[in-house]
């Protein structure tokens, strides 16, 4: 039995939260403030994930860059694979808000979309 | 000069003027005019591309460029009017505003005016960090800026200087953007920035943070080449036999944030010494009748969450304003750095924020009103970094015994 602590990062509070493991079993979660937290926890310690958030090049645009992010949290140990792919990645403008810029990227079945619009 | 007037005129179109502003409006402002120096809406936000805003206020995680999508969107559909690359030059008692843009130098007389100018971030010469003067030392804004407006990365071997909120959100930038980020060099014994960022910006990438550190010197001809940190004893003395010399090319300032108000000032606004901002009444009025200020102009918030709800209370008092009264003061007693607002004119459900002094743990909030016990909460924790929200009924017997408020802390 293993008791792993975990800071929530979902809302600006940080609870600590307690995780007490067998293996990879889950026996106990406390010390969250809300639902929020145990979701967290859960995920933490068994497939931890990020939303990752970055930008693309755009040609022809008011501004250099698009500003970007996962549609939803991506493992952590494929942050810097996404990232590579971003890196190689151009758009034209205009690029609209909530626009698909990679879709399923590393293979994650996650897209990466576009959070500004750029004329 | 061009004469024009309005109803509501808010000065500067960062978060705070555009939440501000769209609450003037729903709230019954005929019309209204956000006045902003860029080129562009949403102030600081569009360069903040990371995620955690608007939690509180919406549920959903926004990143900053959404944040004020959604902003920008309810200013449209509140028909309000907005001048972009314009710089308000004064403002005075009699409500009105001059500022000029290209299309030349401009009256605007209003029935009231809502601050939101904003914040700076101090610099090397707010600590005074000896040493060289080279290149590549930049406030952590400033670089966040060049990288995710900009493309443009400002170095490749980096110490952070200040754990605040921007520093840390700047590590794990600089490091996703592949440069080498050797250190967070903090000098109180923990991080002034929210856990969830340590965690999520220092941790998952293994950047080290030095506790109880600071810089005590700076070198490097043309560019910079190394800074010298060393351990702080308890008197915040630098302690000489824990210095080493760190090799780098770049210096981020990450050391706070102080309230622009150069404007409130040639008004005559009086202003707080210790937030920096207008000492302001409950519904946010500041000294001048008519003229309220909300947003990090006031005090600095830690997030853009709790900053709208302050920015909107501002916005629904300036279209009902009347000529204020006196009122009760409230001070900051025992362990409480600052209380805003700092004047009650009005009986009613007051919403306090302050900050305390330092980190405690287990203890009760008290108001009082002359000596009496009028409110009463207890907290787990605090700590400087995280303001205290709470909500106080203030009766009419309280407004009219003129007995002032005092906020302390029996820790």
């Amino acid at each position: 039995m293993v008791e792993k602590e975990i800071t929530c990062i979902v809302c600006p509070i940080g609870c600590k939260i307690f995780v007490r493991m067998d293996g990879t079993n889950i026996k106990k979660i406390d010390g969250y403030k809300c639902k929020r937290g145990i979701g967290y926890a859960r995920s933490e310690v068994l497939d931890p994930r990020r939303v990752l958030t970055s930008s693309v090049l755009v040609s022809n645009g008011e501004w250099p860059l698009v500003s970007v992010k996962t549609s939803k949290p991506i493992p952590k140990n494929k942050i810097f694979d996404v990232l590579k792919i971003i890196r190689n990645t151009k758009v034209k403008a205009p690029v609209k808000i909530g626009q698909v810029i990679i879709k399923n990227v590393a293979e994650t079945k996650i897209d990466i979309i576009a959070t500004k619009s750029v004329k | 000069m061009i004469e024009h007037s309005v109803d509501v005129a808010v000065i500067g179109g960062g978060p705070a003027g555009l939440a501000a502003a769209v609450s003037a409006r729903e709230n019954g402002a005929k019309d209204a005019l956000i006045l902003d120096r860029n080129s562009w809406l949403g102030g600081i936000l569009p360069q903040c591309i990371h995620d955690g805003f608007g939690v509180e206020e919406t549920g959903i995680s926004m990143t900053g460029p959404e944040y004020a999508n959604m902003y920008t969107n309810a200013v449209k559909k509140q028909a309000i009017d907005v001048w972009n690359e314009t710089m308000v030059l004064e403002f005075n008692k009699k409500l009105e505003i001059t500022a000029v843009n290209k299309k030349g130098l401009h009256k605007i007389k209003t029935k009231s005016i809502i601050l939101a100018m904003g914040c700076r971030e101090k610099t090397r010469w707010n600590v005074l960090i000896p040493g060289d003067r080279p290149s590549g030392i930049f406030t952590a804004g400033v670089a966040q800026a060049f990288i995710n407006l900009y493309n443009i990365l400002p170095g490749k071997n980096v110490v952070i200087l200040g754990s605040g909120d921007v520093g840390l959100i700047m590590a794990r930038r600089l490091k996703l953007e592949g440069a080498n980020v050797l250190g967070v060099v903090e000098i109180l014994p923990y991080a002034s920035g929210l856990p969830r960022n340590v965690v999520q910006c220092l941790d998952d990438y293994d950047i080290p943070m030095f506790l109880n550190h600071t810089i005590t010197c700076i070198k490097g001809r043309g560019r910079l080449e190394s800074v010298t940190i060393a351990q702080v004893g308890k008197n915040m003395n630098i302690l000489p036999e824990t210095k080493q010399e760190i090799k780098c090319d770049t210096l981020l300032l990450s050391l706070g944030l102080i309230p622009e108000n150069e404007l409130s000032k040639g008004a005559g606004i009086e202003l707080d010494n210790i937030t920096g901002g207008p000492v302001v009444d409950q519904d946010y009025m500041t000294s001048i009748s008519g003229v309220f200020a909300c947003g990090n102009c006031l005090q600095v918030y830690d997030t853009v969450d709790a900053l709208a709800v302050g920015a909107k209370h501002a916005g629904k008092y300036a279209v009902t304003w009347k000529s204020k009264n006196d009122g009760l003061k409230v001070k900051s007693g025992k362990d409480v750095r600052y209380v805003v607002p700092q004047k009650i004119t009005k009986k009613g459900t007051t919403r306090f924020t302050l900050r305390v002094e330092k980190s405690m743990q287990n203890v009760t909030f008290y108001v009082k009103s002359g000596g009496d016990e009028i409110f009463k909460k207890k907290l787990r924790w605090v700590n400087p970094a995280n303001m205290v929200e709470i909500n106080v009924d203030i009766s009419d017997k309280m407004i009219n015994s003129k007995k002032d408020l005092e906020v302390s802390i029996d820790g």
